[in-house]
């Protein structure tokens, strides 16, 4: 108990140093250039030029210490050894190419890459189209979005229990192997399955992700103008036509801001392999494999290479938020 | 629409029962959980989740009582008892051989070695004769097939908040979300504020760099914040924590709140400035009252975030009791209890019932947060 009042002990202080932050400068900007008498006109030009930076302050000084210098940082780091003090050249590069474990996680990576958008798009579109037409759809729509709130590492533990495995003559408790074993099929063990048992690590982040496509696709298809289905409709078009081809191309442009989204989380995806396989049975990722060096490999350099790597897969929709920000300006 | 399906009744049949099969698809591993968590620890492992309510049938080893309890009458040592001390059921068949544990019918006599006879009832009791005196202290092995009614206990609850440690996770999970939570959303707000309505050279330079940092991986930060932080000696504190979720946050937290504060109506900016207000004063007194919704909306999502992040909490918070997380916990007991169902279900639904809780109270700015922009990833 203790501790939770220590944290809002923290917070409060957080508060209030940054309001007396932000006024204190405010006020002393004031005082050094007032705003009255005979230099006045130009002082509130300064003081204009000056504040813009005062209200930036804290966020640039973060935003710099934990986001931009860990890029450069992980360069230099990706250079060198172990500890990250002896330069070492392309060593951690070509180590990385040839090592059989890494390729493994960037195979992974790309079929994650590849089924986990498409699948939550695919379902989050199923759900707003339907959802919207009927009378409960409200409710259908909170409980697919659900597991948004949920993290992963109990997503992690909601799964597994679905996919528990238990010999053939004992009764099954996970729900999966009891429907095969009620259609009379043998129980598999998903988890530990090659191949297969990354499709099911995938299943518990589409489960996750579909919610978010639903909602921002419901919100798009409610966005098509009343006018134009109502025109298909006079000219015969019936629903499914309608939804194919007058309402799916007019949310293209949501349809990639989900996928992109996607696709960035599904890259840095960690908890759910680290939970459900630690990266066994090859089933290795690449947020987890370089967790695995940073913290059981303890080696500084090969695990910023990996890092730098999933900078460079993030990359082209990072380039490509950054141009649409531009067209909308 | 409701005009055109109006006319085809049954594909309005195929529409709710699609619906219908989605949700129930998303909500059942969930109930299965929730279920499960609340289920007696031996009945969990002995049948699945979906069968709690009906009766169980489980073949059991009891013990009658020991030796000392025995009594003479007509010549013969009895032992007498019921095999369900504390809880009621129906025995379908019994044995005391453990290679034909169901071999009787309960109310029949079955015939021991050396003229023992054992005689066992449907509701438990049972009669041990043996023309000797018993010998064992531990009482003989009695083999029965029971029916046993469900049963619900939050007996799991209780061993995992207080015997696992999960309420002291519990209390460290508060410890790091609360102050994570409040202290990005001031920080950012000012910095939205003078990207939305203030000018200065490299605005849109620097907007340009809040949204190119959206989706910066956080694993590119990690080993350089950790260096640092052993550098500075905060390294396993939660201090550096607050800080890493407070930096981490911020590209979220500036986007969300400019898209918001640069859509409010610039007329209110702008006669509040001719009237004599300088930024400062606007941004307290008319732009913080009105962004309440975006404010909202990034707390919400911030709160998520932390609430349910293990990356950052492993890295930057030490493995010791003061400081493991609930997700921390989870990810522990995965590992050592891994076949202990009742606690990790248990454990799970406590660490996501908060966030639940949150979810549904606040699910509108949610969505509202959601649609105002894109959105960060884990």
């Amino acid at each position: 108990m203790e501790q939770v009042l220590l944290a809002l002990f923290t917070m409060v202080v957080a508060v209030l140093g940054c309001i007396g932050y932000f006024w204190g400068s405010n006020g002393l900007l004031a005082l050094v250039y007032p705003a009255k008498g005979k230099n006045g006109a130009a002082n509130i030009q300064k003081s204009a030029a000056i504040r813009p930076w005062l209200f930036m302050g804290p966020a640039i000084l973060l935003l710099s210490v934990y986001l931009i210098y860990p890029v450069f940082n992980s360069i230099y780091l990706s250079l060198h050894g172990s500890s990250g003090e002896k330069f070492v050249g392309f060593a951690n590069y070509t180590w990385l190419i040839n090592d059989e474990k890494f390729i493994e996680s960037f195979i992974n990576n790309m079929m994650w890459l590849v089924i986990v958008p498409a699948a939550s798009t695919f379902f989050g579109l199923l759900a707003a189209a339907l959802t919207d037409r009927i009378s409960w759809g409200n409710i259908a729509k909170s409980l697919i979005f659900m597991p948004m709130a949920i993290s992963f590492i109990g997503a992690s533990i909601i799964w597994k229990f679905v996919y528990d495995f238990r010999g053939e003559d004992v009764e099954q408790i996970g729900i999966l192997n009891a429907i095969l074993v009620h259609f009379g099929a043998e129980p598999q063990a998903w988890i530990v399955m090659p191949g297969w048992n990354s499709v099911f690590l995938m299943i518990i982040l589409i489960w996750i992700q579909t919610g978010f496509a639903m909602v921002i696709l419901s919100a798009a298809l409610r966005g098509i103008p009343e006018e134009t289905l109502e025109a298909a409709t006079l000219d015969g078009a019936n629903p499914l036509q309608i939804f194919l081809q007058i309402k799916v191309p007019q949310i293209w442009g949501s349809v990639a801001v989900v996928w992109t989204t996607i696709t960035i989380l599904v890259l840095k995806v960690f908890d759910i392999v680290m939970a459900m396989t630690n990266g066994q049975w090859g089933s290795q990722v690449l947020a987890n494999y370089m967790f695995d060096w940073m913290f059981r490999g303890h080696d500084f350099g090969r695990s910023a290479t990996i890092a730098l790597v999933i900078m460079l897969l993030v990359l082209p929709v990072m380039v490509w938020n950054v141009r649409n920000l531009r067209n909308e300006n | 629409m409701g005009s055109i399906l109006g006319k085809n009744s049954t594909l309005t049949w195929v529409v709710h029962i699609s619906v219908l099969l989605l949700v129930l698809l998303w909500t059942i591993p969930t109930v299965g959980l929730l279920i499960s968590s609340v289920r007696d620890k031996d009945q969990l492992v002995a049948t699945g989740w979906w069968t709690s309510f009906s009766t169980v049938e489980r073949n059991l080893i009891k013990r009658s009582a020991p030796a000392n309890e025995q009594f003479k009458e007509d010549g013969k040592f009895i032992l007498k008892g019921n095999v369900f001390a504390d809880q009621s059921g129906t025995v379908t068949a019994f044995g005391w051989r453990s290679q034909q544990p169901d071999a009787y019918v309960p109310g029949n006599t079955a015939q021991m070695r050396k003229g023992k006879t054992l005689k066992i009832e449907a509701d438990g009791s049972y009669l041990l004769t043996s023309p000797t005196a018993f010998s064992s202290k531990r009482g003989a092995r009695l083999f029965v097939t029971v029916f046993e009614k469900p049963i619900f206990t939050l007996d799991n609850y209780s061993e995992v908040l207080f015997a696992e440690g999960l309420g002291k996770s519990f209390i460290n999970t508060m410890t790091v979300t609360i102050p994570a939570t409040v202290i990005p959303i001031l920080i950012a707000a000012f910095a939205a504020y003078a990207l939305a309505w203030m000018e200065f050279p490299g605005r849109a330079i620097f907007l340009a760099v809040v949204v190119g940092l959206l989706v910066v991986p956080l694993q590119m930060s990690l080993i350089p914040l950790l260096k640092l932080y052993t550098t500075i000696g905060i390294g396993k504190s939660y201090i550096g924590i607050w800080l890493a979720h407070t930096g981490f946050g911020l590209p979220l937290a500036i986007y969300l709140l400019r898209n918001y504060i640069a859509g409010l109506p610039r007329e209110i900016i702008e006669s509040a400035r001719v009237d004599g207000a300088n930024d400062f004063q606007i941004f307290v007194k008319i732009i913080l009252p009105l962004s309440f919704p975006a404010l909202a909306s990034f707390a919400i999502f911030q709160f998520l975030w932390v609430w349910n992040d293990l990356l950052i909490a492993t890295v930057f918070l030490g493995n010791n009791e003061e400081q493991l997380v609930m997700t921390g916990r989870l990810r522990e007991m995965l590992g050592s209890r891994g076949g202990n169902w009742e606690i990790l279900t248990a454990s799970a639904f406590v660490s996501i019932l908060v966030p639940l809780m949150v979810f549904f109270t606040l699910q509108k700015y949610l969505v509202r947060g959601l649609l105002s922009g894109s959105v960060k990833g884990g």
